[in-house]
């Protein structure tokens, strides 16, 4: 008996890639929809409602204005106002990035009817949980922005920095995010070490301090790849400078080496998630 | 070029059973387990095949019926179909936008409302929103659920549920549709409406892969069918055998040590044999059998069956005759009943039994109730089991105009 193994696409529908622009708007309007849904649900069942995007950044900077305090006391320096606008401005992205990972992790198990029951490109789901954090996001980023507006933080060409900066940072949470809702479909412990990664990531990541204030050991800091990002914001908003180019060329290479390889290994196993979900 | 909308070459399928390993806290621990006590052959992954060697293609706007056992891989087939699965060996090709009604309202979200929900699920089942937004106010005709638009889904009843699932995936407008027994939920006026939406389909040219328990409604609604038994492709053919081979799942051959039936005939009036009548026709039932030992004052009987095994007709010869059947070991007989077939529409099983003198339930020395199948036509004229041989006659105060009736077509 011969058999032919399956390596041609099955019809249409199933190929990898949308075959036409047609599919491609297709599966663009699902991500949106799946998006508002995901916004739409978590702004429901909350009693604060848009308070609640506000309410993580919230807490990252109370914790990092504790750690800030503790310092102040060990070295006797004091704390001073634009300490305080940097963490602001790190907690905000650092925020987004938890949250889109934690989302994004568990995407494709708490939509398992939709896995095992529908076909559809299966990055949508990651993607649209990043996509709804992203939504959080530019909600605290507004009111953030009203803060320093009154602060009187002031303007430079620099702040065209932002958007290809907060760019970066979507790529890279989209690559963790779908690379780690691949693993936790198949192993299902792994949002517990992702959550605890999360916890302490913290410590790892230059947000309530920055990595010059680390002396030589700062660079371990940078080399996590939110690091650069984080660093680079404030630069560009609070101290009105350029970023220092070659760490956010690292974090550029990290973020796009890493989505392409992590989409590679989703879209390997793609075809196993509705058997193993 | 051909114009096969599904195309299955071989197609194997296999799944893992038992033990799986889905977290790292386990998977650790038995690849140590692995390392220090290297394969003994106990240790192999129990895998079996959900599918082997399916071979088929329908063409475009064809109806394949699919039925068999639970577990025998019907499921796993339309989810091949539709992409969900992959094959684990052979090819497989579908041509056209596939709709699939595996499971009602799979997309929904029960925190949001009827209305978000058909917008949720007609994108997840690849409508536009312009497509939607065109086609809302029908689907929400459809489901009539108008009242409860504004309703979060989960208080919905399990039918209102299903009612708003199947009003949008009809409305997909797919050129295949890959239906998964869903018309067993909703009241009796709604799956009444499910069925004829999906035999406007067919008949508008659309493809229908159908899997459904209700054989009935499959027989109805399918020329060809496919009978799966673990996994195994048993039959694919025509509807009517396919479903007595789906029926002789369940029964060893029948093996009496009463008599055995040496040869059954079925004819219409006129002699000839065969097993497709029309409503109404006169046939004739005829079964030649061997008594194996001494049979006294039994009956002999026949019984109808419809696809779904309800009987719907009983009668034996002590009925038809007052008397007694008397046989003595090596002895032949042949019974025949001749009866007019008032039945319609659908795929018949004629039966045969042989009860002792007094009856007890459930004990025969001969059983049989699918000896032979029947298929009555659709007259048209009507629907439903029955064939009542129906007229009508209108009048029309005042009499200003004529009502012609013209056949259905």
């Amino acid at each position: 008996m011969t058999m032919a193994l399956s390596t041609a696409p099955i019809g249409n529908s199933s190929s990898p890639l949308p075959r036409s622009p047609e599919r491609f708007s297709q599966y663009r309007e699902l991500l949106l929809i799946l998006t508002t849904r995901d916004i739409k649900i978590r702004y429901k069942q909350s009693v604060m409602g848009l308070a609640w995007a506000i309410l993580m950044p919230v807490l990252i900077i109370g914790s990092g204005l504790i750690v800030m305090v503790a310092f102040s006391t060990v070295s006797g320096k004091p704390v001073n106002r634009l300490d305080i606008f940097s963490v602001a401005i790190k907690s905000v992205p650092w925020a987004f990035f938890v949250g889109a990972i934690r989302f994004a992790t568990n995407s494709l198990v708490m939509n398992k009817e939709l896995v095992s029951k529908i076909y559809f490109p299966r990055e949508i789901l990651p993607l649209a949980s990043v996509l709804a954090n992203l939504f959080d996001f530019l909600v605290a980023a507004g009111v953030l922005t009203v803060i320093l507006v009154v602060a009187k933080i002031g303007l430079s060409i620099y702040l065209l920095w932002v958007p290809p900066m907060i760019a970066m940072l979507v790529i890279l949470s989209s690559g963790c995010g779908i690379l780690l809702a691949c693993a936790n479909l198949f192993f299902r412990d792994v949002k517990y070490l992702v959550e605890v990664v999360l916890t302490y990531g913290i410590f790892f990541t230059p947000v309530f301090y920055s990595a010059s204030t680390l002396g030589k050991w700062g660079t371990l800091l940078l080399l996590n790849p939110v690091g650069p990002i984080l660093e680079g914001l404030r630069d560009v908003i609070l101290l009105h400078k350029s970023p220092d180019l070659g760490w956010l060329a690292y974090s550029a290479v990290w973020s796009c080496v890493g989505s392409l390889a992590s989409w590679k290994v989703f879209k390997n196993a793609e075809s196993s998630f509705a058997e193993s979900v | 070029m051909t114009n096969h909308a599904i195309e299955f070459d071989n197609v194997w399928k296999k799944f893992a059973r038992g033990e799986k390993y889905d977290s790292l806290r386990d998977l650790i621990p038995s690849a140590a387990k692995l390392l220090f006590r290297p394969d003994d052959g106990a240790l192999q992954q129990r895998e079996f095949w959900a599918l082997r060697d399916i071979s088929l293609r329908v063409e475009q706007g064809d109806a394949l019926g699919i039925i068999g056992p639970n577990g025998s891989g019907k499921s796993t087939t339309l989810k091949l179909l539709s992409g969900i699965l992959k094959p684990t060996k052979g090819k497989l090709t579908v041509k056209g936008r596939i709709s699939t009604l595996i499971e009602l309202g799979a997309g929904f979200h029960p925190d949001l409302t009827g209305r978000e929900n058909i917008y949720l699920n007609g994108t997840i089942l690849g409508m536009k929103r312009t497509e939607i937004n065109k086609k809302f106010d029908q689907i929400v005709e459809f489901s009539e659920l108008r009242d409860f638009l504004d309703t979060p889904v989960k208080r919905y009843s399990s039918g209102m549920y299903a009612r708003l699932g199947f009003s949008v995936a009809a409305h997909v407008n797919p050129e295949i549709l890959i239906v998964d027994e869903v018309l067993s939920v909703g009241d009796y006026h709604f799956q009444e409406k499910c069925f004829n939406k999906m035999r406007d389909f067919v008949r508008n040219g659309a493809t229908l892969v159908f899997v459904s328990h209700n054989l009935t409604a499959i027989s109805t609604l399918c020329k060809k069918v496919l009978v799966l038994k673990s996994g195994a492709p048993i039959f694919h053919g025509d509807i009517s055998a396919g479903i007595q081979k789906y029926h002789s799942f369940y029964e060893e051959e029948t093996k009496s040590s009463s008599l055995e039936v040496m040869n059954v005939q079925l004819r219409s009036a006129e002699g000839e044999e065969r097993d497709i009548f029309e409503p109404g026709e006169k046939a004739v039932f005829e079964i030649e059998l061997k008594a194996l030992r001494d049979i006294r004052n039994a009956h002999a009987g026949l019984q109808i069956h419809t696809a779904d095994g309800q009987l719907i007709f009983v009668t034996a010869t002590s009925r038809l005759t007052g008397k007694k059947l008397t046989l003595m070991k090596g002895e032949h007989a042949t019974i025949t009943f001749s009866l007019d077939l008032n039945i319609h529409g659908n795929v018949f099983l004629l039966g045969f039994t042989m009860t002792p003198e007094i009856e007890v339930p459930g004990e025969w020395l001969y059983y049989n109730p699918r000896l032979k199948r029947v298929i009555m036509t659709d007259g048209r004229k009507c629907q439903g089991f029955l064939h009542l041989n129906p007229s009508v006659e209108v009048q029309l105060e005042p009499k200003t105009s004529q009502i012609e009736f013209v056949p259905r077509s």
